[in-house]
């Protein structure tokens, strides 16, 4: 293999590299020494101002009222989606447990799973579009199907209040369905004989899930939370098509923030940059405390 | 577990079980109903907005208005073709196809090259390298997102369709090389070897044998780079933000959903939305098993 290996090596290796570190490289590069500039765009003029932006950051209260949003769908989204997520996988994968020691999984499992998948593949654009219909406050699903119970009908994402839930309630539906295939996956490499053994000694469904499934499925359930936690620091398309931060700030999240100082109707580069740092320490220190807390000894089948 | 001891429950439990059989049963008949009603509200939940959104585009405005639970009186087609060509949505969803081929043929291209050579070469820096692509990975898209539209518009490549590509594909390198190494590396060496020894050149042996060989891992990961591609939204919204007759089918669908608020045109909304949905959840379902190992496999990198 070793004769003449480098024109193979050079031709295969230099285009990729030279067009990832044009278009991927130099730009995160370059965010970082934008953002100790007061640029505006546009002009060439970009005075060097150190950390002012940043400075500027820390007294700037639409971004703590962005963070604090951020902050909630932290603590809630992959909570719940987990959760609900290991919940529809163990029922997948044994509700069906009948008799005495046979764990079959639900009749109809494959059906579920290929629906529960939908909105995996659906862009989040028709996701947020199409959810942003169904809160409608007169022609909406929920709306018209409260009043036909005869109950009244918050407005959904048009009052404050509700807002921020609705939104979250999206990002929960869009998520759950990956996340069952994905533990199912991971359970079906569990063996049976462990689930048969703890059915044998009369253990709870409940039990079984928190004292047998959960430890079983630890790694996974740990990536889990990290992609979770990252998406629910980003949150950026839902929220600017559904209700584009508002009502009133209601939903706004830092993503949008960004997004609208940058190419909004001013164009500050410098200060967007700096929340783009913000974002990106942020994004990296809550992957890595949520790896760290979440360490366990790994635990494998023989 | 060891094997000594397995089959001695069933061998020998039969009688004290058979007495505890029947409310065992009856309690797990239960527990049965009840989990395929959970199951099967889930699937409600997540089936009943996109229904509803295909009934809604059969309808008429005054029928989405009067009554949004109802089925639509007659099929209006007309929808459709106000979304296709009125709202240009036909327009968008070809631009889409023809962005999407050429973004996800090159980063397949340059994907299996780069990781080929990550894979079956030894060279000082493959580490280095290998790392920067792969570090890629940790990093959102949002933090680049400033310098990225000057370093587009810099190249000249602004508001062009070549620009989105070469993006695309540079932003979908790391999880491609990442994967595709991987997959290279469980091939076999020994067909690699007597290829070799046949006096097969080195690109003879990549494109000939070891690219055929990888087949499978290359199908999980187009489509995984299609679906990411064809949903993307947010560097279309940057980097094609002025000449409308080029942008995304995402970028026609959102301003379609923000003329419909003046317009009160929600049929064609739903149009334009279901015609989005359908060719994906066509694929989906056609190639279920790749999709969700692909998209699975991304998770688990």
């Amino acid at each position: 293999m070793r004769h003449g290996k480098w024109p193979l090596i050079v031709t295969f290796l230099v285009p990729p590299v030279l067009l990832y570190v044009f278009f991927v490289v130099s730009p995160y590069l370059q965010a970082f020494q934008i953002s100790t500039t007061d640029w505006l765009g546009y002009s060439a003029d970009a005075n060097p101002v150190g950390l002012a932006n940043f400075k500027a950051l820390w007294r700037d209260d639409y971004v703590w009222n962005a963070l604090k949003n951020n902050g909630i769908l932290l603590a809630l989204v992959p909570v719940l989606t987990i959760v609900l997520g290991l919940f529809f996988a163990t029922m997948l994968a044994m509700g069906g447990r009948k008799g005495r020691a046979g764990v079959t999984g639900v009749r109809g499992g494959a059906l579920y799973r290929t629906v529960y998948f939908f909105p995996q593949v659906l862009s989040v654009v028709i996701i947020a579009l199409l959810w942003k219909e169904v809160y409608h406050p007169n022609k909406g699903l929920l709306t018209s199907a409260l009043h036909g119970l005869g109950l009244p009908s918050p407005t959904w994402l048009g009052d404050p209040a509700t807002a921020f839930w609705c939104v979250l309630a999206v990002m929960v539906w869009s998520n759950v369905g990956f996340y069952v295939v994905l533990f199912g996956a991971a359970m079906s490499a569990v063996p049976k004989e462990i689930y048969e053994a703890v059915l044998l000694d009369g253990a709870s469904r409940f039990t079984t899930l928190r004292r047998v499934t959960l430890p079983l499925l630890w790694d996974t359930v740990q990536v889990a939370w990290v992609y979770l936690a990252i998406f629910a620091l980003d949150g950026f398309i839902l929220v600017q098509l559904m209700t584009n931060g508002g009502p009133n700030f209601s939903t706004d999240v830092i993503g949008v923030r960004m997004y609208d100082t940058a190419f909004g109707s001013e164009t500050k580069f410098g200060y967007a940059s700096a929340i783009g740092v913000v974002m990106f320490f942020l994004t990296l220190s809550v992957a890595v405390l949520s790896l760290r807390i979440g360490r366990r000894e790994r635990i494998e089948y023989s | 577990m060891t094997t000594l001891d397995k089959p001695a429950p069933a061998a020998t439990t039969p009688t004290p079980t058979a007495r505890r059989d029947r409310p065992v049963r009856r309690e797990l008949g239960v527990a049965n109903t009840l989990s395929h009603g959970f199951l099967l509200i889930w699937g409600l939940l997540t089936v009943l907005p996109l229904l509803w959104m295909f009934l809604s585009s059969f309808k008429t405005n005054g029928e989405i208005l009067a009554d949004p639970w109802g089925l639509p009186g007659a099929l209006h087609w007309d929808n459709w073709a106000r979304a296709w060509t009125g709202a240009h949505i036909g327009r968008y969803f070809l631009n889409s196809l023809v962005v999407v081929t050429g973004s996800v043929s090159l980063t397949m291209l340059m994907g299996a090259t780069a990781a080929y050579v990550f894979a079956r070469y030894e060279f000082r820096g493959r580490q280095f390298v290998y790392y920067l692509f792969v570090g890629g990975l940790m990093f959102p898209v949002f933090l680049a997102l400033v310098p990225l539209f000057f370093v587009v518009r810099n190249a000249g490549l602004f508001n062009t369709w070549v620009g989105l590509i070469l993006v695309y594909a540079a932003y979908s390198l790391p999880f491609t090389v990442f994967f595709l190494t991987a997959f290279f590396r469980t091939l076999p060496t020994s067909v690699a070897e007597a290829a070799m020894v046949d006096g097969c050149g080195h690109f003879r042996l990549f494109f000939r044998v070891m690219l055929p060989m990888a087949r499978p891992g290359m199908i999980s990961v187009a489509i995984f780079n299609f679906l990411i591609h064809w949903n993307q939204f947010l560097l279309p919204q940057v980097l094609m933000q002025g000449d409308e007759s080029k942008w995304m089918l995402a970028q026609g669908l959102f301003a379609l959903s923000v003329s419909q608020g003046y317009a009160g045109d929600y049929a064609r909304l739903f149009a334009g939305l279901s015609i989005a949905v359908l060719p994906v959840l066509a694929i989906y379902v056609a190639f279920q098993r790749q999709v969700q190992t692909g998209l699975t496999a991304g998770q688990l990198k």
